[in-house]
């Protein structure tokens, strides 16, 4: 555990209450996001642990380090700090402003250059760029600076509060990817402030959705969009952002048509074409006896081979296309739809079916994308339960 | 000196008298300087502390204030009883009005300095100490070179009426000059070099003052 806060409480004088009972637990190279409206205590959650407030209850170990009982200054030395406003010294060079920490953590001078080439090449700045002065630089620019002045002295951890928030669109988008890059291949454990959710489900690993001082949820960004808790986070989440977000995290198990229409293989061709009859479907699974996924036979080779063949085995096709129920909608509609294929099996990991995704129940999902909210409740559930529509194989 | 008109005059006291207008030239400079110098010594950590101590703020430079009040020839007058005749009064007073500017100056660029600068140079580990010397000192140092400005030329001007109390300088050539029948030129003599040398040093450090503009400091 790099990082723990306990009860964490901040009460300012006047009885003005911050934050109430805050709890988090931080494994190392974790992205948390913050997220709330303004005076939700997000930022003062943030700023406790650098120390910029301290707490009237509670603590937070760093490695199992109370800080409380640590020199702030060498605390905060070892943490990265980037804000919105970026904050770079203006009489600074570029050089001086990366590599502040290293300075006043006594680098000699050889090393201290040797990190701002290698910091400014980490944001794709070129190195002619470290003898200028901030006011030279564009705002996207003065911050990819300050983002890797938080990582010069090798910080384990890094506190950005809402460091993209006074950019324009696209630059955030450049810088958002810069960061989750870092993130990934340094290593390092972000905590970082923002009232953005696209950024936050963009960029975290876990989302802390704060209100009031308090803790609302704390999950992955897909169990926050798949489990909202209450009202609250839903509408901060947004309507439209729920929807369509709906093919991305949903997986094929939850669309799938249950209790597809199956067959034995030793089953005689007769005995299919009856099934076939009775479900009004033209095409049969065939399972063995345990559920495994064999193949498939439809009707057009029932048809050709009725008076050469017996058993369904003869017949099947075995080269069929399944996926695993647990895999995301997102990544198999392309694939549904590309193949043209006009159903595919759902399997489980022991590759016994389970169930059908056919190009009907695609349908639903982009409907309800469209007109979802006439909607809401419940529609992937209507047509699991929905067995007698299974036979949409025709 | 009959038939010349003032400008030959003035001509004439310069050829004869140049080496002594340029002693009382020096003199002149220097008691200003001095007294500017011990305003900023005493005056710049006073504008520190202040801005670190803002409910102090007004109480501090309202007491400057009211000795800028005070009319010089009084100020002189007063420090006179005290100190007597000579250069030390007139350094005590150009010291004390070179005060509020310094002072005021300080305070103001200290307080100007970003927020953000100040949260990010705290955020990253300066020490209290640190973030004077390498983040607000140097962000307000061209604020603090303005006030020093104005200070020196405020001294320049007292200097000049310090004459009156014993202290010498060009002073002492205007003064000879208003006492002596037809002096005009006498009167130039000690009055040119004073505004010459207060437009020079204004000017000179309104150059460091640009110079150290942090912000609109470039590469090229």
């Amino acid at each position: 555990m790099l990082l723990k806060m306990s009860n964490l409480s901040k009460t300012y004088p006047g009885g003005k209450i911050a934050l109430a009972n805050f709890n988090l637990e931080v494994d190392k190279g974790e992205f948390i996001c913050l997220i709330g409206t303004s005076g939700s205590g997000k930022t003062t959650v943030m700023r406790m642990i650098n120390r910029m407030l301290n707490q009237t209850e509670g603590t937070i170990e760093i490695n199992g380090d109370d800080i409380s009982k640590m020199d702030p200054v060498k605390l905060r030395r070892k943490i990265g700090y980037v804000i919105q406003n970026i904050g770079l010294m203006p009489h600074m060079t570029i050089r001086d402003n990366i590599t502040v920490v290293p300075k006043l953590l006594k680098w000699s001078e050889e090393k201290r250059n040797e990190r701002a080439k290698e910091m400014i090449k980490l944001v794709e700045l070129p190195e002619e760029m470290l003898d200028r002065y901030p006011s030279e630089l564009s705002g996207g620019q003065q911050q990819r600076i300050g983002v890797v002045r938080a990582l010069a002295a090798d910080q384990d951890i890094i506190l950005m509060d809402e460091p993209f928030g006074a950019l324009d669109p696209i630059t955030r988008d450049s810088l958002q990817q810069l960061v989750k890059d870092l993130q990934e291949r340094l290593g390092k454990t972000f905590i970082f402030v923002t009232h953005d959710m696209d950024e936050a489900l963009r960029l975290a690993t876990r989302i802390v959705i704060m209100s009031h001082g308090e803790e609302v949820q704390v999950d992955t960004p897909d169990n926050i969009m798949r489990h909202p808790k209450d009202d609250f986070v839903k509408e901060l989440i947004g309507k439209d952002r729920l929807i369509q977000a709906r093919p991305s995290i949903t997986t094929v198990g939850q669309i799938m048509l249950k209790n597809p229409v199956s067959i034995t293989p030793g089953k005689s061709l007769i005995q299919a074409i009856q099934l076939m009859h009775d479900k009004r479907v033209d095409s049969l699974l065939v399972t063995d006896d345990a559920g495994i996924l064999k193949g498939r036979i439809d009707v057009e080779s029932v048809d050709y081979s009725f008076n050469t063949a017996t058993s369904v085995s003869d017949i099947m096709d075995t080269d069929i296309f399944s996926v695993p129920s647990d895999s995301l909608i997102r990544d198999t509609v392309g694939r549904i739809l590309k193949r043209g294929f006009k159903n595919i099996p759902v399997v489980d990991q022991d590759n016994r079916l389970v169930g059908i995704v056919t190009r009907a129940a695609l349908v639903d999902i982009v409907y309800d994308a469209l007109y979802g909210e006439q909607h809401e409740n419940g529609e992937s559930e209507a047509h699991q339960d929905d067995n007698s529509e299974s036979g949409d194989q025709s | 000196m009959k038939g010349m008109d003032l400008f030959e005059q003035l001509g004439y006291y310069f050829t004869h008298n140049g080496l002594y207008i340029l002693s009382q030239f020096n003199r002149t400079f220097l008691i200003a300087i001095y007294g500017v110098i011990f305003a900023a010594i005493i005056g710049i950590p006073v504008g520190i502390w202040t801005a670190r101590h803002r409910k102090m703020s007004p109480a501090v430079i309202g007491l400057a204030n009211v000795i800028q009040t005070i009319p010089s020839l009084a100020m002189l007058s007063i420090l006179m009883l005290g100190l007597g005749l000579g250069v030390n009064t007139v350094i005590t007073t150009v010291f004390l009005y070179a005060l509020l500017p310094i002072i005021k100056n300080t305070y103001t660029g200290m307080t100007n300095v970003d927020p953000d600068v100040l949260d990010s140079g705290t955020g990253m580990g300066m020490t209290s100490w640190q973030l004077l010397y390498m983040v607000e000192l140097p962000l307000s140092m061209s604020v603090i070179m303005a006030g020093i400005r104005n200070a020196l030329v405020l001294g320049i001007g007292i200097t000049a009426i310090g004459s009156f109390v014993g202290a010498g300088g060009l002073g002492d050539i205007i003064i000879r000059g208003s006492n002596a029948t037809n002096g005009g030129a006498i009167i130039l003599a000690g009055a040119l070099p004073t505004a010459l040398m207060a437009i020079i040093a204004d000017m000179v450090l309104a150059f460091f003052e640009k110079k150290l503009d942090p912000v609109k400091r470039k590469t090229a």
